[in-house]
């Protein structure tokens, strides 16, 4: 059976469980880490349900679908002028399923936190409503409602729960990191703040309904002028460069599941937007611009695999390697062809389990160590194998190792690209074998090799990180040994994207 | 003029009910001196909401009292609105008055006194009852933003409240007599006829006449390049005269220039357009440009509300009725955040009697609720979604850009995010740094009832804000008949 109230309950329970916890008193630690990992695992299955009950050869694009009217025929707005328009289509589908598959583990995840957990939970669900409330609106006013409330709070659980780094020549304090994280991405968000007026303006029917607005035909220039705002904006979020120096940060700085969302779900959301604003809305202006996002693109996948390369700290190191995998979502969106963009979708998913494992596993090792140093570790395998496995596998799926998620998406791109720019895509592959190369000696240097005596004291995970790194490890699986729940979802819808050949 | 003139008087009788309040709250000072000071507050609050309900008794009703007052659902609009801020001034005075300030009689009773000088501020459709009403309004702030005698800071920032107000009261009546040679008229509805066919060639008295209405009107609303009194005024006056400055005395400022400007000077509106856009553009500008600097979160506040001016004057450059409509309804959510954040700073300032940036370092150990509550008003000022500000701004971006001052609009987008980064650094403040004391402060009873009231507000407005929208439409439906 598919009803809306599906998608209405993703966002409505973290926004209930929010003000519930606001009267549990805190002292009951115990009792909101409890209600917390509850809310996760319901999350967790309505997203799932809403997955695999999604009907495929149907003639609706939308499903799941339900509208509400907020306000309608006031002032400037006519008929169904601002709607709760939630539903989702072959896109929305993975992206609502990885949403819950992080926010479960995540929620898993901060069972250890203990200072404020309370508050923490609050600002957590906060973003989790977000999240799931962009990847499913369908109204252009609530997808931006949305998506600045998955930012707003990020800001207060990086500069309260997070921590800073020091290097030897500079130091990075989580205050820095989160009021640039927060500065950069609702600065970026005003380019698709200024979008939408013009948009509304120009379409001229009084509705902020995406599916109405699909159907107006944009003068061509208009399109052109308008479509950068959008693509830049939302690829703040996605980790263009160069607007991307906030999201190492960021990440590093964000508490252990802070991070996890943050590199897992926050940043498709950016790509999800180009795709819903800019691709679908204003195709000829995508058109025009698509050969700057692919070279932007590939200077991502490049950029961010030297700059992973470089770096000394586990985190920053997995920081840029995400930047530089989502310069391959930027990529295969750019070649606009259905491989590509098909591509582009899967590695959206692959990289936000991915990135998702990696960062919690980095998490089990600074509460213990309280370094992040990759050169200060060694044969952490004899102490920690249930550690070393997990991250292992999770960095492997990263450099793209068949049987895991990573290859799937990641070939489907570049069979995408070398149809449409040879040359980039070569550049790409390139930076694929530079991940390797990071990945790789990263392994070596700390999970293998000469055991390192300090760190002889080091437990391996507790139970609750055991689940959540199993939860995600699951799906990094299933979609590189079974990718068709997924390519068939997403396949479909790409193919009735305007301009995707 | 008008031939006859229908004096319907029992229309005015909130107003009457008001004065009687007054003078009801002045005689208990004076006759009855046994009757404790602390509940002249709650006198007047539950005084103010009685009259609020009584007041409902003429919603729809109209009358013009030959054009100079209108009795409508703009006034009745505004009328709630009025009543309804100075009723949560006075619960929030109550601590504060009686910790800081003497003679609470006066205090409580000047409040109610400006309340209906605002009142007849957006009633009015005559240049002269519109001015009178200006400076009832006014002459009772002067003397609470000084009310604090003995405080150096008070004197100064009433004194040059008032200097400058009276200069820019001359200025205004200056432009009303000029805007009278030229029309023949003070009247809107007749000042709007005279020049219903268009001005004949170039009209110096009309130009000049409006620009110096808007000079004075501009002083008063505290619009660049006139805006020099506020951060002094705002950082002298009593803590709850400064929430007061922030509210009505801005808002009846835009009352009566959404009233003059609709009702008389459309006609000639090219004429005046450009001079509010380019207002509007300076005031949000320099006003949250400068307020990156400030250490005192009253000067900070001050000229964030400065900011806040600029985008309301952008509803009257870009004059439709989708936009009064949008400004009204950004006015209120303006004015519930703001006291939201304003109860919680006074709450603070009772407990710790300071009012400095850093000094509210720690508030979310020692007073979690305050320091949540003012998190949400900042938020919500800097146009963060679930909070009152995203939405208003929003329709009233919209609103300006679907105009065609798509520009204006712009500039109001990106300083909005500036101003995000001046709200960081005080939330930065509560939530992220050590505080200066240990153990958790005791915060009253009432405050947190008014607070937590003031926070559901500041929600309702950013969730549902339909009905609030709804009647702000209705109120305005008439401006342009």
């Amino acid at each position: 059976m598919q009803t809306g109230y599906v998608l209405l309950a993703t966002i409505a329970l973290p926004l209930f469980v929010a003000v519930l916890l606001l009267v549990v008193p805190s002292k009951r630690a115990d009792l909101v880490r409890y209600i917390s990992i509850a809310t996760g695992f319901a999350l967790f299955g309505l997203s799932t349900y809403a997955f695999f009950a999604y009907q495929l050869a149907t003639a609706d694009t939308y499903q799941f679908e339900l509208q509400w009217t907020w306000i309608e025929n006031v002032g400037f707005l006519g008929d169904k002028g601002i709607t709760l328009h939630l539903g989702i289509d072959g896109i929305g589908a993975p992206m609502v399923l990885l949403t819950g598959i992080v926010t479960f583990a995540a929620t898993l995840i901060s069972a250890k936190i203990d200072y404020r957990n309370k508050d923490y939970f609050i600002l957590l669900f906060l973003l989790v409503a977000g999240v799931f409330g962009v990847f499913t609106s369908l109204d252009l006013f609530f997808w931006f409602f949305f998506y600045e409330l998955a930012v707003l709070p990020m800001y207060l659980l990086i500069g309260v729960w997070g921590s800073s780094s020091t290097f030897a020549t500079f130091a990075r304090t989580k205050e820095y990191s989160a009021v640039k994280l927060t500065m950069v991405l609702v600065g970026a968000s005003v380019l698709i703040f200024v979008g939408i007026f013009a948009v509304f303006v120009e379409a001229g029917i009084g509705t902020f309904d995406l599916p109405q607005l699909y159907e107006v035909q944009y003068d061509e220039n208009f399109q052109k002028v308008v479509f950068p705002l959008f693509l830049i904006g939302c690829g703040v979020l996605a980790g263009l460069w160069p607007f991307h120096t906030w999201s190492p940060d960021g990440h590093v700085a964000a508490p252990t599941a802070v991070s996890m969302l943050h590199a897992g779900v926050l940043m498709k959301l950016g790509a999800f937007g180009i795709i819903r604003l800019g691709m679908q809305l204003l195709p000829e202006g995508a058109e025009f611009w698509m050969p700057m996002l692919m070279t932007l693109g590939v200077i991502n996948v490049v950029y961010g695999a030297i700059s992973a390369m470089a770096q000394t700290d586990f985190k920053y190191m997995v920081g840029y390697s995400s930047m530089s995998h989502m310069g391959y979502v930027l990529m295969g969106l750019a070649t606009l062809n259905a491989v590509g963009v098909n591509g582009a979708v899967l590695q959206m998913f692959s990289h936000g389990v991915m990135t998702a494992l990696m960062f919690a596993m980095i998490g089990v090792l600074y509460d213990q160590a309280h370094t992040r140093e990759i050169a200060a570790f060694g044969g952490l395998v004899k102490r920690m194998p249930h550690f070393v496995a997990f991250f292992s596998i999770a960095g492997l799926a990263s450099l793209g190792l068949p049987g895991l998620s990573g290859f799937v998406a990641e070939f489907n791109i570049f069979l995408g690209t070398f149809q449409t720019y040879p040359a980039l895509g070569a550049l790409g592959i390139l930076g694929a074998a530079i991940t390797a190369v990071y990945i790789l000696r990263m392994m070596s240097q700390a999970f293998f090799g000469e055991e390192n005596e300090k760190w002889a004291g080091l437990k391996d995970m507790s139970r609750y990180e055991y689940a959540g790194a199993a939860l995600l490890l699951a799906f990094i699986v299933l979609m590189g040994v079974f990718p068709s729940p997924f390519v068939d979802r997403i396949a479909e819808t790409v193919l009735k994207i305007p301009g995707v050949s | 003029m008008p031939a006859e003139l229908n004096l319907d008087y029992s229309l005015l009788t909130p107003e009457f009910a008001l004065a009687g309040l007054a003078a009801i709250v002045l005689g208990i000072d004076l006759f009855a001196p046994k009757v404790r000071k602390e509940w002249l507050p709650y006198i007047t609050a539950l005084g103010l909401v009685g009259i609020i309900a009584l007041s409902f008794g003429w919603l729809e009703k109209e009358s013009d009292f030959a054009g100079i007052i209108f009795i409508d659902n703009y006034t009745m609009f505004f009328r709630v609105f009025f009543m309804a801020t100075a009723a949560v001034v006075a619960l929030m005075s109550a601590q504060y008055v009686r910790q800081h300030l003497k003679n609470p009689g006066e205090y409580y009773a000047l409040l109610i006194i400006s309340t209906i000088g605002a009142i007849y501020m957006a009633a009015s459709r005559e240049l002269l009852t519109a001015y009178i009403s200006l400076e009832v309004l006014s002459f009772s702030l002067y003397v609470l933003v000084s009310f604090a005698r003995d405080d150096a800071r008070s004197n100064e920032g009433g004194l040059k409240y008032m200097l400058l107000g009276a200069f820019a009261s001359a200025l205004f009546l200056y432009g009303l007599s000029l805007i009278y040679g030229s029309a023949g008229t003070t009247f809107y509805s007749e000042i709007s006829a005279a020049y219903a066919g268009g001005t004949e060639g170039f009209d110096l008295g009309l130009l000049m006449g409006l620009i110096l209405v808007l000079a004075g009107l501009g002083f008063k609303v505290a619009a660049v390049p006139f805006h020099m009194w506020t951060p002094d005024a705002y950082e002298g006056a009593p803590l709850p005269i400064t929430a007061y400055l922030s509210a009505t005395s801005k808002v009846a400022g835009f009352a009566l220039l959404l009233r003059l400007f609709s009702g008389a000077f459309m006609p000639v509106i090219d004429d005046w357009q450009w001079i509010i856009a380019a207002l509007a553009a300076l005031t949000m500008v320099l006003g949250n440009l400068v307020a990156l600097q400030q250490s005192n979160i009253k000067r900070l506040l001050a000229y964030s509300s400065i900011g806040q001016v600029g985008y309301m004057l952008m509803a009257i450059a870009a004059l439709s009725s989708a936009t009064s409509s949008a400004l009204l309804l950004h006015m209120s959510g303006y004015v519930v955040t703001n006291l939201a954040a304003f109860s919680c700073i006074i709450a603070w300032y009772n407990l710790t009697e300071k009012d400095d940036i850093v000094d509210m370092r720690g508030m979310a150990e020692r007073a979690p609720l305050l320091a949540a509550v003012l998190t949400a008003a900042l938020f919500s000022l800097s146009g963060m979604p679930l909070f009152a500000g995203f939405f208003t701004k929003f329709i009233l971006f919209q609103a300006v850009a679907s105009e065609g001052f798509i520009w204006l609009a712009v500039i109001a987008v990106v300083m909005s995010f500036v101003s995000l980064y001046y709200y960081l650094m005080v939330i930065k403040q509560l939530y992220m740094s050590e505080p200066e004391e240990e153990g958790r402060l005791q915060v009253p009873v009432m405050v947190t009832g008014l607070t937590v009231a003031l926070a559901i507000g500041v929600f309702y407005v950013g969730l549902y804000p339909r009905h609030l929208l709804e009647v702000a439409e209705e109120a305005t439906k008439l401006l342009f008949v």
